[in-house]
């Protein structure tokens, strides 16, 4: 995520100084090897492999698919769920940005701890994170109860979508800006607060700059969530896109509507992209000479530490320990009727699938990455672009793709667990590839040089000398990929194996059942299964860890 | 960038942090793999049947999950069962196409299943199991046939309403005094499909008005039923629209104290009975064995065990329908064929236009 940042204005880091040619001589051309190449292509086109498919299905019935586009309906459906967009992103930078440099820069005290809590509601799925939402706070949930008042006004629509996702995306931004935080180099602060500038000044003017590209990133992010969300949007009620197609397409087998709908929503992530290219083409902030590493300095509170705290306890508090306590409640409720065995070989699943994504994503990324930092040029910029293609797609949409191409291309893998792990993988496949090019983009060429200059060959250079040092990027792309795997659901629904049952499966079903206590338990568990790598993603880059 | 950091120690600690992350993640893969797959090597080995045939459910597993064991046990045959909702059901198997895994479609509604009959994706059903069904509760062409049937109801809570206020049709709701109380689901099937039935039977012009009557009198919305019983008997609303086993289902886990309770208006398709029911693809080549399945499924103990589970009626004759539920033959069922109701493309769009979805 973090990685997002510097990965995508790589272009003109290379290029800067003696270390961007460098980028040029290590492969003795600029061309990528053909092997790498024919990768990252075949990698780019299975990610854009849902588009392909929309573009088949309304390819095939156009005029019934420019019906539904030019439906006056569509134009408003666009508005409400751009609307909703900037809503939610604009709150998520709101709580993230601050996050973020409460817990990487000041004495806030548990620093660590609050950098893992407030990181925490990333992995609490939508569709969960809303039903606790409305238990707790809709009109007759457990608030209501605790004010002693007979109903609370709704809190379904618009006002109940923003919240949820707000709540369970703005770590996205937290993540991003974090990193980016860690990383700046502190001889820029300390210039300016040698030349006189207070330390407000110092962060608007200084570290907020810097920081723009990763809250760009990170928001960028959750944009793409919220437009591809389709838990929150419907238990809220809230019609989005994602719901549009939904309904279109379970209401009347309207396959051709819902593929120009997932079209235009295909369009509108790219307008989101662009745009943020953009925006980040106007900040270009990189040293030309190597900097130090030292950290930066920390920056007491004082007065305002009771405020810091409390904001951090009030976050924690409503998209961590109200969720997370209702689910406890029901939990305990149902606690005897757990199925030990069932719930073990769900999360033995869930890991398989989760774990698989993120293992091949991580692969797949490596290649990517190398195509886009190490030779940048039209067609590796088109193999990135084409990355992003099944990230701002709903699951569903993408799931559906799958089933019509397996059943007709791979049908020997068609419902198999490898068939999954491809669909989850090219779903999430750049949230790996941004924190892969991150650390990529960290690496001098010079390095890559040298060893070239002794006589290694290109492929020998990358195993022994450059992948031990973005090992750690490696990671962090696999854990983005393996946290958001663990919780999806609707390509995991249809893709599965027959009777291959994961944590989200299970929790889907007993919730449409209504049996809440039951569906508690499995919830639990996946934040558990959560927790560790995302502790270790929290810690990456800690200057003091 | 940070050019040093690279070879600091701190960042090749980080680095071996991060193979060690990705490693333990592939081993996590292996062994689970090795786990489910040994998992299913020995239910195998355990049951040295030849494979069955594979049923698509749009019904629940706590549903239907002992009824195919009663099958499997019959048979002697394991059968596979890929769960989900009825809908995206079928629509995976419209996009799987002559490919589809799927030997039988087992719908909760008429609607998934008309969508795949018109698609020419069913097989004729033999005589023998279309017998066995009344005409009503089947397909004019014979590919699908209901299995067991559910009523549409006014359910209530009887703390905020008196059975007496309750009207006999559902198109009163739109009253002003019911304003804000009443709860319903339009994404669902059941809902969608009596507005179905209602542009078939009263025209197009009561159905929207009704729909408009609706929107505008406050009618809170719904993902699906359960949510709107539960919503009656936490008092967030008074009554809602809901199927009448969804009451029963509560009741008998939860006691009879439960706080919902279930009337059927006789008016205007107020107590419209919709089916479950299953259908043999034609793409399968197992179509004599999705045949015995779904014959078994109208057997006696299978429709005993339903009318025992889910307190839903039977379909197929000479079943007691469950002790606590009014009989079928005496809900005002209007006769209305449930083939005659597949368009949900128009009634989609009414609820579109309604404001409804």
């Amino acid at each position: 995520m973090a990685g997002l940042a510097t990965g995508l204005r790589r272009v003109g880091t290379l290029r800067d100084g003696a270390a961007g040619r460098a980028g040029e001589v290590v492969f003795g051309s600029r061309r990528p090897p053909i092997g790498l190449l024919s990768l990252g292509v075949l990698a780019a086109v299975a990610a854009a492999l849902p588009a392909i498919y929309l573009v088949v299905v309304v390819a095939g019935e156009a005029s019934s698919a420019w019906e539904t586009i030019s439906d006056s309906r569509t134009l408003g459906l666009t508005l409400r769920t751009l609307a909703l967009t900037a809503a939610v992103t604009s709150t998520a930078i709101a709580i993230g940005l601050p996050l973020a440099w409460l817990t990487t820069r000041t004495d806030l005290p548990a620093r660590r701890i609050w950098a893992t809590l407030t990181a925490l509601p990333l992995v609490i799925p939508s569709y969960i994170g809303a039903y606790l939402l409305v238990s707790a706070l809709g009109p007759t949930g457990l608030a209501a109860d605790a004010l002693g008042v007979d109903r609370l006004p709704s809190i379904y629509g618009f006002f109940g979508a923003w919240l949820t996702l707000s709540l369970f995306t703005y770590p996205l931004v937290l993540l991003s800006v974090r990193a980016a935080l860690v990383r700046l180099d502190p001889q820029l602060e300390d210039a300016a607060r040698s030349m006189g500038r207070s330390r407000r000044e110092t962060f608007s003017s200084v570290i907020l700059p810097q920081l723009a590209p990763a809250i760009g990133a990170g928001a960028l992010l959750v944009a793409l969530y919220v437009i591809s969300d389709f838990g929150a949007v419907s238990i809220m009620r809230f019609d989005s896109f994602t719901r549009e197609i939904y309904l279109t397409w379970q209401s009347s087998f309207d396959r051709t509507g819902a593929a120009a709908l997932g079209l235009l929503l295909v369009l509108l992530s790219l307008a989101l992209l662009a745009a943020y290219s953009w925006v980040r083409g106007s900040f270009n902030y990189h040293r030309s000479g190597p900097g130090t590493a030292r950290p930066s300095a920390i920056v007491p509170l004082g007065r305002w530490r009771r405020p810091a705290l409390a904001f951090c306890g009030f976050v924690t508090l409503i998209a961590l320990v109200l969720p997370v306590g209702v689910l406890i409640y029901w939990a305990v409720q149902g606690i005897g009727e757990i199925d030990g065995r069932a719930l073990a070989s769900h999360a033995g699943n869930s890991l398989a699938a989760a774990g698989g994504a993120a293992a091949v994503a991580a692969l797949l990324a490596v290649v990517i990455a190398i195509l886009a930092v190490r030779f940048p040029g039209p067609l590796t910029r088109v193999v990135e672009r084409l990355g992003f293609a099944g990230y701002a797609l709903p699951g569903i949409v993408v799931a559906l793709a799958l089933v019509f191409f397996g059943t007709r291309v791979a049908l020997p893998l068609y419902q198999t667990l490898a068939m999954l792990v491809f669909a989850l993988t090219i779903h999430y496949l750049p949230l790996a590839v941004g924190a892969v090019s991150s650390s990529l983009l960290q690496v001098p060429p010079r390095i890559e040089e040298a060893a070239r200059g002794m006589g290694r060959r290109p492929l020998n250079v990358f195993r022994t000398v450059t992948t031990p040092l973005v090992a750690g990027g490696i990671a962090a792309g696999a854990a983005l990929v393996f946290l958001h795997a663990l919780k999806e659901l609707p390509a995991t629904l249809l893709l599965a194996p027959i009777g291959f049952e994961t944590l989200a499966i299970d929790i889907w079903r007993q919730t449409t059942l209504g049996f809440f206590e039951a569906s508690a338990i499995p919830s639990l568990l996946l934040l558990v299964v959560a927790a560790p790598p995302l502790w270790w993603l929290t810690g990456r880059g800690e200057p003091s860890a | 960038m940070n050019t040093p950091r690279i070879t600091s120690p701190r960042f090749q600690r980080r680095a071996r942090l991060g193979a060690t992350a990705i490693a333990v993640a592939v081993a996590a893969l292996l062994l689970a793999a090795c786990g489910s797959g040994s998992d299913e090597g020995g239910g195998e080995a355990g049951e040295p049947e030849t494979e069955g045939i594979t049923v698509y459910s749009g019904r629940i597993a706590p549903l239907i999950g002992p009824a195919i064991d009663l099958y499997e046990a019959d048979v002697d045959r394991d059968v596979q069962v890929r769960f989900g909702d009825s809908a995206p059901l079928a629509a995976t198997i419209l996009e799987e196409g002559d490919n589809s895994p799927a030997d039988v479609f087992y719908a909760q509604d008429a609607g998934s299943l008309g969508a795949l009959e018109d698609q020419g994706m069913l097989a004729p059903l033999p005589k023998r199991i279309l017998r066995e069904v009344p005409p009503r509760f089947r397909s004019d062409d014979g590919r699908w046939v209901g299995i067991t049937g559910r009523s549409r109801i006014i359910a209530y809570n009887p703390d905020a309403v008196e059975a007496s206020e309750l009207p006999d049709s559902p198109l009163e709701l739109t009253g002003p005094e019911w304003e804000g109380r009443v709860g319903w689901a339009p994404s669902n099937a059941s809902l969608q499909a009596y507005v179905t039935a209602l542009r078939a039977t009263e025209g197009e012009e009561v159905a929207r008005e009704w729909l408009e009557g609706m929107v505008a009198n406050s009618t809170q919305s719904y993902a699906s039923n359960v949510p709107v019983r539960d919503a009656i008997a936490s008092g967030e609303i008074d009554v809602g629209l809901i199927n009448h086993y969804y009451v029963a289902e509560a009741k008998s886990e939860q006691g009879p104290d439960y706080p919902v309770d279930v009337f059927f208006p006789p008016d205007d398709l107020g107590s419209l009975i919709n089916v479950a029911g299953a259908g043999v693809l034609e793409s399968s080549d197992r179509k004599q064995e999705g045949f015995e399945f779904i014959r078994f499924m109208l057997s006696e103990p299978v429709q005993d065990y339903f009318v025992e589970s889910s307190r839903e009626y039977p379909l197929a004759p000479g079943i007691d329908p469950p002790a606590d539920v009014v009989p079928l033959n005496q809900i005002p069922a209007p006769e209305i064929d449930l083939s005659e109701i597949s368009d949900l493309e128009g009634t989609l769009q009414l609820l579109q236009e309604s404001g409804a979805l």
